[in-house]
Parts: structure tokens; C-alpha cells; sequence
């Protein structure tokens, strides 16, 4: 993808609400499309590529739901993507949109996210892990009450296992977080919390707790990528799109290793593509499904060795002006937002305002010239898609 | 403590899997073993997830595994006990820990194969200390 570097991320909205009682999902996709689109500096008539997943409304009808959206928004197209990796998505769309820009495909890609669970009140974590019925595992999984939170509590479990890994070395992780969060105002938990407080918090599944989990919410985002000689006609600092790399992992016919994820593939094919290497990166955005998830795939990125992770993020090592890394500092999916209980949109636009100098002044990383956004779709227990993104001030 | 009985929701029963549910019924573990590159793997495919021969075959686990990795659920009407088995023959299997104070499970431990009807009455394999 070298030509495709060039491709720039021009516009970047995260939706205000955290719980769209009075909108449609719909709606909440047209919301943030014209977010974004306004941050551009673009119009609708502009868009000539569009990216979607499974969060937009009418997929589970098997493929209208694109072309539904669409609809709706009045889009006049000629490049359509809808590249279903749950969490991860958004990221890949990043990478499919700057691919198609170099190929001539599209000029001005529109990438949306939404969703409503917190209006449908769905209980996300401790009910039965999203998984459909057709799926050929799943006599083998759904008798056993495989949740959401359960399937990560294991990788945790293990981690701790084989590597002393502590519930206070993962409490950090949602310690920074908060921190993070006390500065954005939209964000849904802007206490500042102490690793006692998350230790000491519900268990949920052993050994997460319930301030190890992150908040459930409705929402959105979006992003538009541009073709360079767009970009460089708006207004807006230049976001280019360096480096991309995917992998999904799965059970491996029964050699299951609950400490790593497709992180240690995806992120050195992405470091490899852009020409740096993890000790360059200024600012991450890690997903942050749960506090373990961040831990496993810092180790993954190669920020620290394999099974130093607890070490590494303890004692604000990912606090911003504080730590050695920065992540996450609009508060994450851990006390921000997790938008239709995925994640990678908010990775993405949040190391977009970090590199534009835009992210609160309280937690702007100094000369953010380099940041990593990285995505995991599904579960981190049994099968996901890794997708690690890096992005570059231009 | 005995943790109570938690419903556990039936199996879809596929026609490749039929022998697999038969034998869960006379209480044995089946998984399959490639006759090309003689792997086990789990769960059971037609085709072998290693090498892709479709010369699969059933053999019969002995039953005897060590717990991989556990979580309890605590946030529920009846908590139960979601784990990963590692097979004497190799592969983990996802399933329940049923038989032993929750507490008291740990990774490491030696566990062996017992049956427990489901919704349907299909009996599905989860594992108790050995």
C-alpha cells in the first residue's frame, strides 16, 4: 500500500450521545456521516465511496442493509465496501478506502458507524456471546454459556497463569482511562478511578471485574478519506494513512493460546508497510473491549515483551503527560464510548485528533507526528480480526 | 458448595456430526483424527483444519484433560463455570467445569469427561475433577 499512503483522513466525528432513546439508527448514521462530512469540509454530493458493516440498520435481512442506508442518505456511488469485522471494521475500511483512492476506484470515501444497544437495553457482556446459530462451531460452544466477558475472563485468567499477570497491573489500564475521560465532556464515566476501586468492584467473571469492562453506548462515527490532491485543498491538517495490516485468529483446530491475538500479525505487517517500528509511535488508540485486551495487544504490537505487559502498563505508564505511551485519551471504550458495542471507529478518530493537534489540550500528546490505531473484531476467546492501522501527520 | 444446575441449551445436531451425538449418548467423547497427517483436532470437521484431507476419522478421547483456562460467571441467576480443556489426545475444548465448588477450580487441575443432558435431552460432554 505505499502508493496508497497517500490517501489523507480529511474529516473525523464522533456522534455527542451516549443513549439515542429519540433516534433511529438511521438516523444515527446519517448524523455522524454529516459530521464528518462538515468537519471536511465536504459535502454529500461529494462522496463517491461509501464503507459500511454490520451495524448498519437492515443487515440482519442478508444485504439490504447497505444498499438501505444508502437509501436513506441519498448517496450517488461508484465504490461500495461492506467489510463485516465486527469491531475492527472501521479500520479496515480505512485501509480498503485509501487502496481504492490509489486505484482510481473512489475520490472522497465515506466510512459510518452506528448503533443503539443501550436504547434496546441489551445486556452485552453476561448474555450469551453475539453468535449465530449457523455458525459450524457453535454446538460445540453455546451449550457451555460462551459470554462476552467470559471469553476474554479466560485470556486474562491464563495470562495471569503464565506470567503473574495481577488485577492491579489491569487496573491501571482502566486507571488511565479514567484520567483520559475526566477531560471529555461527553465522555460516559468521567470519574477518575484508583486501581482499589477496580479491584474492589463487582466481579463479573473471574478475574474481570465490573470496572475492567467497558460502558455500553449508543452512537456513532465516522471518517472521510480523501485522495491527496483533495485533502490538500481543505482547510483541515493532513492525516495520511502509512501503514495497515490485518489478521484473523481463530481456535486453530483445537491449539488454542488464549495469551496472544492476531495482533502479532497484524501490527508487524503494518509497522513493516509504514517504515517505523513500535518505539516511533507518539499516541496509540488500543481497543479496549475490556482492560485485557489492551494488555494482550500492547504485547502483541511489540511495546513490550511478550508476558511484560502487566509491568508496562502499570503506574500511569499510559497516562498522557504522565507515561511512556499514551493511549486512548478520549477515555476509550472503558469510560468514553463503544458505539454499538464496537470499538475501532472511536480508535481511529480519536489518534486522528491527536495528530491534528485537536485532541483536549490536557491530554494532547507533544509533536504527534506518528500515532497506531488498532481494532479487534469478535472475541478475543475464540475467534477475531486484528486490524492495526498507522497514521501520520502530513 | 455444588454449583446448581445451570439449563444448558441444546446442540444443533448437523448431519457430519451425527456419530459425534450418538456417542455423547452412550457417554464417550469422540473427536476426530486425520488419517493423511494423523493430527487431532476439535471440533470435529470432515475436513482435517491441517492439511485438508477429507479422510477424517472418529476416535474415541479417553476422556482425561487439564484445565486450560477458566472463568466463573458471577453476574448471573445461577453462576457457572466456562472453561478450555486441554485432551490427553491434544486439542482444548471449549465447555463447563460441573461437579466441584467453583472457588476451587483451578488451571492445572486434572479433570475427566461427564455427560449432562441439555434442553433437548441431548447429552453434551463437560468435564469434573478427575
Amino acid at each position: 500500500m505505499a502508493r496508497a499512503a497517500s490517501a489523507c483522513i480529511a474529516g473525523a466525528f464522533e456522534h455527542p450521545t451516549r443513549k439515542a432513546d429519540d433516534k433511529s439508527l438511521a438516523q444515527l448514521h446519517a448524523e455522524v456521516a454529516k459530521g464528518a462530512l462538515d468537519d471536511a469540509g465536504l459535502g454529500k454530493n461529494d462522496v463517491d465511496g461509501y464503507f459500511c458493516a454490520g451495524d448498519v440498520a437492515g443487515w440482519e435481512t442478508r444485504g439490504t442493509g447497505p444498499f438501505s442506508i444508502i437509501d436513506y442518505m441519498g448517496l450517488k456511488l461508484r465504490y461500495l465496501d461492506t467489510t463485516e469485522s465486527w469491531g475492527s471494521s472501521y479500520l479496515v475500511h480505512v485501509a480498503h478506502a485509501a487502496q481504492a483512492i490509489v486505484a482510481g476506484r473512489c475520490k472522497v470515501a465515506l466510512i459510518t458507524l452506528a448503533g443503539r444497544p443501550r436504547a434496546e437495553g441489551l445486556a452485552t457482556g453476561t448474555a450469551p456471546a453475539a453468535h449465530s446459530s449457523t455458525a459450524a462451531e457453535a454446538p460445540f460452544e453455546l451449550p457451555y454459556g460462551p459470554t462476552v466477558v467470559g471469553l476474554y475472563a479466560m485470556c486474562a485468567m491464563r495470562h495471569m497463569h503464565e506470567y503473574g499477570t495481577t488485577g492491579e497491573q489491569l487496573a491501571w489500564i482502566k486507571v488511565a482511562a479514567s484520567h483520559h475521560a475526566q477531560y471529555n465532556e461527553h465522555a460516559m464515566l468521567r470519574e477518575v478511578v484508583t486501581v482499589e476501586d477496580v479491584v474492589n468492584s463487582p466481579m463479573i467473571s473471574d478475574p474481570l471485574h465490573r470496572l475492567d469492562c467497558c460502558v455500553i453506548s449508543d452512537g456513532g462515527g465516522a471518517l472521510v478519506v480523501v485522495a491527496p490532491e483533495i485533502a490538500k485543498s481543505l482547510k483541515r491538517p493532513l492525516v495520511q494513512v502509512r501503514g495497515f495490516g490485518y489478521a484473523p485468529k481463530h481456535q486453530m483446530g483445537g491449539r488454542i493460546d488464549l495469551t496472544y491475538s492476531g495482533a502479532v500479525w497484524s501490527g508487524p505487517a503494518a509497522f513493516a508497510e509504514a517504515g517505523v517500528g513500535p518505539a516511533d509511535i507518539k499516541y496509540a488508540s488500543i481497543y479496549d473491549s475490556f482492560t485485557i485486551t489492551v494488555l494482550i495487544t500492547l504485547e502483541d504490537l511489540g511495546f513490550c515483551a511478550k508476558g511484560q505487559g502487566g509491568r508496562f502498563v502499570a503506574d500511569g505508564n499510559l497516562i498522557s503527560g504522565v507515561g511512556g505511551l499514551p493511549i486512548n485519551t478520549d477515555g476509550g471504550g472503558l469510560c468514553n464510548n463503544h458505539p454499538s458495542n464496537r470499538g475501532g471507529m472511536t480508535k481511529v478518530i480519536e489518534a486522528v485528533r491527536q495528530l491534528r493537534g485537536e485532541a483536549h489540550p490536557a491530554v494532547q500528546v507533544k509533536n504527534c507526528d506518528l500515532a497506531l490505531a488498532h481494532g479487534t473484531g469478535g472475541a478475543l476467546g475464540t475467534r477475531h480480526g486484528s486490524a492495526t492501522l498507522i497514521l501520520a501527520r502530513g | 458448595m455444588t454449583a446448581k444446575t445451570r439449563p444448558i441449551p441444546a446442540p444443533r445436531i448437523d448431519p457430519e456430526l451425527v456419530a459425534y451425538w450418538e456417542a455423547a449418548r452412550q457417554g464417550r467423547l469422540l473427536i476426530k483424527q486425520c488419517q493423511a497427517c494423523s493430527e487431532f483436532h476439535f471440533y470435529p470437521r470432515a475436513l482435517c483444519p491441517f492439511c485438508f484431507s477429507d479422510r477424517t476419522e472418529w476416535r474415541e478421547a479417553s476422556g482425561s484433560g487439564t484445565i486450560y483456562s477458566f472463568s466463573v460467571m458471577r453476574r448471573v441467576p445461577i453462576p457457572y463455570a466456562l472453561a478450555y480443556v486441554t485432551l490427553a489426545e491434544g486439542p482444548t475444548v471449549m465447555t463447563n467445569i460441573v461437579g466441584r465448588d467453583l472457588d476451587a477450580i483451578r488451571i492445572g487441575q486434572k479433570v475427566r469427561v461427564v455427560f449432562e443432558a441439555s434442553e433437548s435431552g441431548q447429552p453434551v460432554p463437560v468435564f469434573t475433577p478427575a
